[in-house]
C-alpha cells in the first residue's frame, strides 16, 4: 500500500483552524493512518467516529506531536505542527483529553487546575511567579462549574471516576485552547452525566473548536454535530449523524467487524 | 497552658526551637567523637534531602549520587591539601608519583573563594549536563537508575586509577591540613564544623521545602505521577528534571564537602556503588516525599549502624537489608508516613490498648477526618 499525500480540493469557505493533509502513519509497515485528510473551521463541533482500530487515537496522537506523521502535514492556524513538541502544540493551543481520566492524583483538585491554568510554564515562572487574581478566580469558578468545590482541598485520586472526568475536561478548559481534542468523554459515566457532558461541550463550541472521539452513538446524537468516520486509518464518509448511519458502507464497516448492533 | 500548647504559633516555632537548644547543648553533652559522628550524619541527611527532592517527589531513582558527593568532597580536600602547605611546595603524594609541577585543574582550588563555589556549583553543573542529556531523550524508570549507576562506575575507575592527577584509591586527607591556622581534625574546628553542619542542614531542609511548597513542587508531584500527562498540560518535563536533579547534585556537593572534613579524609570509596545505594534506603526507611523523612533516616539509620557495629560486628548489613524489606513490605511511605497517617494508633489497638475516640474509631481517628476537622477549626478562628 502507498498512500499519496493529496491536498483536498478548498471545501468551506474559511480558512481552516486544523487541516491534516494526506497523513499516513506506519508501525513497522501497518499503516495506522492511511491518506488521511480532514478540516476543521474555527468554532466548530465535530464528532470522530470508527470501530476499534480505526487509527482514532493514533489521529489525536499525531495532532498533538505524540507521534510523527509518515507521511502528509498537520497545518494549525495555517502552521505545520510536525516536529514540535507535545508541550509547544499545547501551548499554540491545542488540548487533549485523555480516554481514562488522567488527573494527577496526589494533588488537590484546585491544583490540578492551578497547574492548568498557569500561562507561563516555565520552572522559574512557576518558582518566583504567583498566580494573577484572574487565573484564581478562574480556577474557582471552573470548580463551581464542575461542581468539585467541595473537594477542591482534597487529593483528586478520592474522586469518583465521574468527577475525575469533569475535574479533567475542567483542566482543559482552563488552559483555554483553541482546539479541544477529546478522547471518548463519556467512557463509563451514568446517563445522567453523560447528557450533562455533551452539554458542556456543545457550551464549549463556538468559543472553542471541539472535535470528539466516541463509542457511545447516543452521545453523538445528543451532540448534534457533523460526523466524520474513521475506517482503517482513513476517512470512510462525513456527513451529519442521520446521513451516516444509513450510509451502505458505514453500516459494512460497522457490522462486518464487531457487529455491535449500534446502528439499528 | 493548655491554650498556650496548642497556639498555632508555638506549635510552629517548637521544632526551631528544639533544634537550637539541641545545637547548643550537644556539644557541650557529647564525648568529641559522637558529636563528631553525629555531625557526619547530620551532613550525609543533606544528600538523603537531594535524593528526596528527585526520587521522592520527582520520581527518578539515582542510584550515582555518589558522584555528585565526592566532587563536592574533593574540592575541598584540594583546597585544603594546597591551604596547609608553604609557597612553591607540592601536596606530598605527588613527589610519590614523580610529578613534578601541580597540575593546571588543581590550581584554581588555591583560591578559598572559588572552592566555596566549586564545592556546589561543579556537582551541579555535572548533573545539569548529564541530567539533560538523559531526560531530553526520555529515559527514565529503571534505565534511568541503570545509567545512573554506570556513570558512578566511570568516576570511581577514573578517580581510583588517576595516582598522577588525586592521589587514585588513598584519596586526599584533610584532618591534618589547616584551615584558619587550625587543624581541620581538632576537636575545636570538629565542633565549629558540627554547627555549621546544623545550619547548612537546616538551610537545605528550607530550600527543599520552598521548592516543594508551591505550585513548582505541584509540577514535580504532577511528573512523577503521570509525565505524558504534564506535556499535554503545556509543560516541558526535561527542563523540570534537569533543574531539579541540578540542585539534588548541588545539596550532594556541600553533603560531600562536610562529609569530608569531619571524617578526615575523602577517597573514591565514596563512590562505591554500595554507599549511592545506602542513600536511597535512607529515604525510604525514613519516609520518601517527606523531607524530614530524608534527614532523620539518613541520621538514624547511620546512627544505628555505628552502634550495632560496635556492638556487633557484621549484622549490620543484615540489619540493614532486614529494614530496607520491612519497608518496602510493610511501610511504603517509611517511619514518617507512617507516623502521619496513624500509625502509632494502630499499634496501640493491636495490644489492646486502643486510642481513646469519641465516637467511632475508623471515623474519629482517621487522619483524613482529623485533618479536614482540623481545618474546619482553622477556618472558625
Amino acid at each position: 500500500m502507498s498512500p499519496q499525500a493529496t491536498v483536498p480540493a478548498a471545501g468551506s469557505p474559511e480558512a481552516p483552524l486544523l487541516e491534516l493533509r494526506g497523513v499516513s502513519v506506519s508501525f513497522d509497515g501497518f499503516w495506522a493512518l492511511n491518506d488521511l485528510n480532514l478540516r476543521l473551521a474555527p468554532g466548530e463541533l465535530r464528532a470522530v467516529i470508527g470501530p476499534n482500530g480505526a487509527g482514532k487515537t493514533t489521529f489525536l496522537d499525531v495532532i498533538t506531536g505524540k507521534l510523527r506523521p509518515t507521511r502528509g502535514d498537520v497545518l494549525f492556524q495555517g502552521r505545520s505542527l510536525v516536529g514540535t513538541a507535545e508541550h509547544r502544540i499545547v501551548r499554540l493551543g491545542i488540548g487533549r483529553k485523555f480516554q481514562t481520566p488522567r488527573v494527577y492524583q496526589n494533588l488537590t483538585p484546585r491544583r490540578n487546575l492551578e497547574l492548568a491554568v498557569s500561562r507561563r510554564s516555565s520552572p522559574f515562572d512557576l518558582l518566583f511567579g504567583r498566580l494573577d487574581s484572574t487565573a484564581r478566580d478562574r480556577v474557582q469558578h471552573l470548580l463551581g462549574v464542575v461542581g468539585l468545590e467541595p473537594h477542591a482541598n482534597h487529593r483528586a485520586g478520592g474522586l469518583s471516576h465521574g468527577q475525575k472526568q469533569w475535574l479533567e475536561i475542567a483542566m482543559l478548559v482552563a488552559q483555554d485552547p483553541q482546539l479541544l481534542l477529546v478522547d471518548e468523554p463519556v467512557a463509563g459515566l451514568t446517563d445522567e452525566e453523560t447528557e450533562r457532558t455533551a452539554d458542556l461541550l456543545k457550551q464549549l463550541a463556538g468559543e472553542h473548536t471541539v472535535l470528539v472521539i466516541e463509542h457511545d452513538m447516543e452521545f453523538i446524537r445528543d451532540l448534534q454535530a457533523p460526523v466524520t468516520v474513521l475506517h482503517e486509518g482513513h476517512v470512510l464518509c462525513e456527513g451529519s449523524m442521520d446521513q451516516v448511519q444509513v450510509d451502505p458502507r458505514v453500516i459494512e464497516v460497522y457490522l462486518g467487524s464487531e457487529a455491535e448492533g449500534e446502528f439499528r | 497552658m493548655a491554650d498556650l500548647f496548642s497556639s498555632r504559633t508555638l506549635r510552629r516555632a517548637l521544632p526551631w526551637v528544639v533544634i537550637v537548644l539541641l545545637a547548643l547543648l550537644l556539644p557541650a553533652v557529647l564525648p568529641p567523637f559522637r558529636l563528631n559522628l553525629l555531625g557526619r550524619f547530620l551532613s550525609l541527611g543533606i544528600v538523603a534531602l537531594g535524593v528526596d527532592l528527585i526520587w521522592g517527589f520527582t520520581g527518578m531513582l539515582s542510584l550515582g549520587q555518589g558522584i555528585f558527593f565526592s566532587l563536592g568532597g574533593y574540592a575541598l580536600g584540594m583546597y585544603l591539601s594546597l591551604n596547609s602547605l608553604e609557597p612553591g611546595q607540592l601536596p606530598e603524594f605527588f613527589s610519590l608519583y614523580g610529578v613534578q609541577s601541580l597540575p593546571a585543574f588543581w590550581r584554581p582550588f588555591g583560591s578559598p573563594l572559588f572552592t566555596l563555589f566549586a564545592l556546589w556549583v561543579i556537582p551541579a553543573l555535572v548533573a545539569g549536563v548529564l541530567g539533560y542529556l538523559v531526560f531530553r531523550n526520555r529515559i527514565k524508570g529503571v534505565y534511568f537508575s541503570i545509567l545512573t549507576q554506570a556513570a558512578l562506575l566511570v568516576f570511581f575507575n577514573f578517580f581510583n586509577g588517576q595516582q598522577k592527577l588525586i592521589n587514585g584509591t588513598n584519596g586526599l586527607k584533610t584532618d591534618t591540613a589547616r584551615i584558619f591556622g587550625e587543624l581541620v581534625g581538632s576537636d575545636g574546628m570538629q565542633r565549629n564544623l558540627f554547627l555549621l553542619t546544623v545550619v547548612l542542614a537546616v538551610g537545605a531542609f528550607l530550600l527543599c521545602r520552598w521548592l516543594t511548597s508551591g505550585r513548582f513542587g505541584d509540577a514535580l508531584i504532577a511528573i512523577r505521577d503521570d509525565e505524558p500527562r504534564m506535556r499535554f498540560t503545556g509543560y516541558n518535563p526535561t527542563a523540570y528534571k534537569t533543574l531539579v536533579f541540578a540542585v539534588a547534585g548541588a545539596l550532594a556537593g556541600v553533603s560531600g564537602a562536610l562529609y569530608t572534613v569531619q571524617s578526615g579524609i575523602v577517597s573514591p570509596q565514596f563512590m562505591a556503588v554500595p554507599f549511592s545505594i545506602e542513600m536511597v534506603i535512607w529515604v525510604a526507611v525514613g519516609g520518601r516525599g517527606t523531607l524530614i523523612g530524608a534527614v532523620l533516616g539518613a541520621v538514624l539509620i547511620n546512627y544505628a549502624k555505628s552502634l550495632v557495629s560496635e556492638a556487633l560486628p557484621e549484622t549490620w548489613l543484615f540489619i540493614q537489608g532486614g529494614l530496607f524489606l520491612l519497608v518496602v513490605t510493610a511501610l511504603p511511605d517509611g517511619l514518617v508516613g507512617w507516623w502521619r497517617s496513624g500509625g502509632p494508633g494502630r499499634i496501640q489497638a493491636m495490644v489492646g490498648w486502643p486510642p481513646v475516640a469519641a465516637t467511632y474509631p475508623e471515623l474519629d481517628l482517621d487522619p483524613a477526618v482529623q485533618a479536614e476537622k482540623a481545618e474546619l477549626e482553622g477556618g472558625a478562628r
